[in-house]
């Protein structure tokens, strides 16, 4: 049994005369992330992309998971390729639509004669198969108008194709067709989930992450970096780029009042993204706030960490409720990562009573009372960076 | 570095990883009938007396598991299904180790009637609490002998012998992880029907543990098979870490008495540094085991001062499972003060520790009050 999959595009079916950019990216993207599985061939027509295996023994079962987390993919369809003859179409289907019928009731039956030289007509060949399938599956019905399950054949040049198993793919655009962006990764449930809804729309994710030994331990580092292999079974590789913070935190801590402590923190911690993101060619920043979950995410500490920013900040789950928020975070796999129980650089330098709404002005004083230039030149020099790649 | 953090794990020793490395050559199965499997049979047989001798029990006693933690869990689920068949009361300490504690808890959820004798404001439990609590319903006294975090030791043997005296059918085990060749731990002191012990904790390796059963008590076996270790304990023995136990048995059964003036000798001088310090508490009492000292250094949270220390190769334990405001419950069963429970680190020394490495520490201690965050109050 030789199965390939069909991946019907989503929104970029929509685009119009820069339509073949997306597809081609989303090709790349699909190659790439099924090069370890073995060869395939990735080819396009009609706003589907044919991903046929090129060799005996791949796991296609592993390959649609995969597929299933790359942006720009609406619908997922496991085909069966046959003989191109009315005998094979009748009699080699019936285990693969086994497969697909179950759990459901009505069916309905589509073919599409690409070779018009196929001696059986479409409306004959739907006829045929409708037949076959109400014998062998006799709980099944036929619903033409809003069928369970449809059906379709495809006579092409060399073989016939059966599909009737659709899966829901990821939706949203291609990554890599929107730009770049620096998500800051801090090992919490919210910004993983930022990530990955970026990604989205199409932007290619860069991650940083501020780790403040001994305040933070290595494990602390290694949970983020997981974080961050875990969204790039969506988002692609991730540039991984760690900000040694311990000095600047301290720093905070003995120059700046501290009420305002979290707020400098974030202005800080923005100010080396930007620095880095520039770097890095990243035209904007990505976070996990949540509009009103924390003190430094009420709209007045936004202001002032806004006011220190040059380029866009990306909020995604800004207007999320935590709970929809863990919702998506176990859908995409991050949430267990993000529940183990290391300090990260944010717990440990928490005031007990930080101001939810700071003024702007305090904040700029406050933070203008020690000359912090030198501690992000420095910090931004001893960034490291790696390369996080899912499927190798 | 300096390795302060024996309770967790300690360093094989020479004679132990020598010993596995031969286990690994001698590959044959103890099962198999011929001349190898004799070989590998002989040598396990020779790691089982080593241990029985440390202990001061019979080889047949003796009986191979992968860990304490399943030593413990035999025991305990064991004596349930066969004396706590009719007798449904357990007595034990509100601060055993969870290997002992959450499988207690589980016959607990089984409509066990569970006893936790909790440390009074000293930190102790008498064996006269441990003796009262007994009555013709009781199944099962665990109680371990030196507690793992603050190295509180408990009169286990003069508990289980009165225990024994008046409830002979009552299943006494014992938690002798801490305590085993770090002081004298004979059988017949401690009149205990059942003993958990580990390898790894006496500088042998990782992945072996015993449980000692007296003669003539029967309890069912934990884990079924091809009926290794007379049937008790099946799966193929691991043959190059029960020889690496043995010999780790045999190097320090000897000159435990020695070793144990020593470790006095460190711990009292460690204490006085802690005392003459500013802010540091010690948590553990004078006569708790010397290789095992907790300790608070008010005001720093635990796990950025272990990350501290560790950065100068210092290596010791937060000694509580402390994270994000859970509290370890232990610490707190032992009235450390809610303000030094989340500032607490478990010091715990080897034969391989001296004074230099306690100077190390303090000097590390004291660098790191002066330099890391606060807790705010």
């Amino acid at each position: 049994m030789k199965e390939l999959i069909l991946c019907k595009y989503g929104e970029i079916a929509l685009k119009g005369l820069n339509k073949s950019n997306f597809e081609s990216v989303l090709c790349k993207n699909v190659k790439r992330r099924l090069q370890s599985l073995g060869q395939f061939s990735v080819t396009r027509a009609q706003s589907t992309v044919y991903v046929e295996p090129l060799e005996e023994g791949i796991d296609m079962d592993e390959a649609v998971e995969r597929l299933k987390k790359v942006f720009g993919i609406a619908k997922l369809t496991r085909a069966l390729e046959v003989e191109k003859s009315m005998d094979a179409i009748l009699n080699d289907t019936m285990d693969y639509l086994a497969l697909a019928f179950d759990g459901y009731r009505t069916f309905k039956v589509n073919a599409k004669r690409a070779d018009k030289k196929f001696p059986v007509k479409s409306p004959e060949i739907c006829s045929e198969l409708g037949h076959k399938i109400l014998e062998q599956f006799p709980e099944m019905k036929v619903d033409v108008h809003d069928p369970d399950v449809t059906v379709t054949v495809e006579i092409r040049e060399k073989h016939a194709f059966v599909n009737a198993l659709r899966i829901d793919g990821a939706g949203g655009i291609p990554v890599g067709t929107g730009g770049r962006g620096m998500l800051l990764l801090s090992g919490g449930i919210d910004s993983p989930v930022a990530g990955y809804m970026i990604a989205k729309r199409g932007v290619q994710v860069q991650a940083i992450h501020f780790e403040a030994p001994p305040y933070t331990s290595e494990r602390a580092r290694l949970k983020v970096e997981k974080l961050a292999s875990e969204i790039a079974e969506y988002c692609g590789d991730i540039f991984f780029h760690c900000v040694p913070f311990t000095e600047i935190q301290e720093t905070i801590r003995d120059q700046c009042p501290e009420e305002l402590f979290t707020i400098i923190m974030r202005r800080l911690m923005m100010e080396i993204a930007q620095r880095i993101s520039a770097k890095e060619d990243c035209a904007a920043l990505i976070t996990g706030e949540s509009l009103g979950q924390v003190a430094s995410q009420t709209m007045y500490a936004m202001v002032c960490t806004d006011a220190a920013c040059r380029m866009p900040v990306l909020r995604p789950c800004i207007g999320l409720d935590k709970s929809e928020i863990v919702e998506i975070s176990r859908k995409i796999g991050t949430f267990e990562t993000s529940i183990l129980p290391y300090e990260d650089c944010c717990t440990v330098f928490t005031p007990k009573h930080p101001k939810t709404r700071p003024l702007l002005d305090d904040v700029e004083k406050a933070q203008n009372s020690f000359d912090f230039d030198p501690l992000i030149q420095k910090a931004v020099e001893e960034t490291t960076v790696k390369l996080i790649k899912k499927f190798v | 570095m300096i390795y302060l953090d024996n309770a967790a794990t300690t360093r094989p020793c020479r004679e132990s990883v020598e010993a596995v490395m031969q286990g690994l050559e001698q590959f044959g199965n103890p099962s198999s009938l011929h001349g190898l499997g004799l070989r590998a049979e002989q040598l396990r047989e020779k790691a089982r007396e080593q241990v029985a001798h440390a202990l001061g029990a019979l080889p047949e006693e003796i009986f191979f598991t992968s860990c304490a933690t399943e030593s413990s869990n035999t025991a305990i689920f064991g004596v349930s299904k066969s004396v706590g068949k009719r007798k449904k009361r357990i007595i034990t300490t509100s601060v055993e180790h969870p290997s002992v504690a959450v499988c207690i808890n589980t016959l607990e959820e089984q409509g066990f009637e569970v006893i936790r004798l909790r440390p009074d404001e000293n930190g102790e439990i008498s064996a006269d609490d441990i003796i009262s609590a007994v009555d013709d319903n009781t199944c099962l006294v665990s109680c371990m002998l030196v507690n793992n975090e603050t190295g509180t030791v408990f009169p286990v043997g003069a508990a289980f012998k009165a225990i024994k005296k008046n409830f002979p059918q009552t299943i006494t085990h014992c938690d002798c992880v801490q305590g085993f060749l770090k002081r004298s731990v004979r059988v017949k002191d401690l009149s205990a029907d059942i003993i958990s012990l580990s390898a790894h904790k006496i500088h042998g390796p990782k992945g072996i543990g015993a449980i000692f059963i007296r003669k003539g008590v029967h309890i069912p076996a934990f884990i079924l098979g091809g009926g290794q270790e007379k049937g008790f304990r099946s799966g193929t023995e691991s043959v190059p870490l029960i020889m690496g136990f043995g010999a780790a048995c045999e190097k320090y059964s000897g000159a435990i008495a020695e070793r144990y003036a020593k470790m006095s000798e460190l711990k009292k001088y460690f204490c006085e540094l802690c005392q003459k310090a500013d802010g540091v508490f010690v948590n553990s009492r004078e006569d708790a085991s010397p290789y095992i000292v907790s300790i608070s250094v008010k005001g720093l949270k635990s796990e950025p001062l272990l990350h501290f220390l560790e950065q100068r190769e210092i290596y010791v334990s937060s000694g509580s499972a402390c994270s994000k405001g859970k509290k370890s419950t232990v610490i707190s069963e032992f009235h450390v003060p809610s303000e030094l429970a989340d500032s607490v680190l478990r010091i715990s020394f080897s034969g391989e520790n001296t004074r230099e490495d306690i100077d190390a520490l303090m000097a590390a201690i004291s660098e790191a009050q002066n330099t890391l965050a606060k807790l705010r109050k």
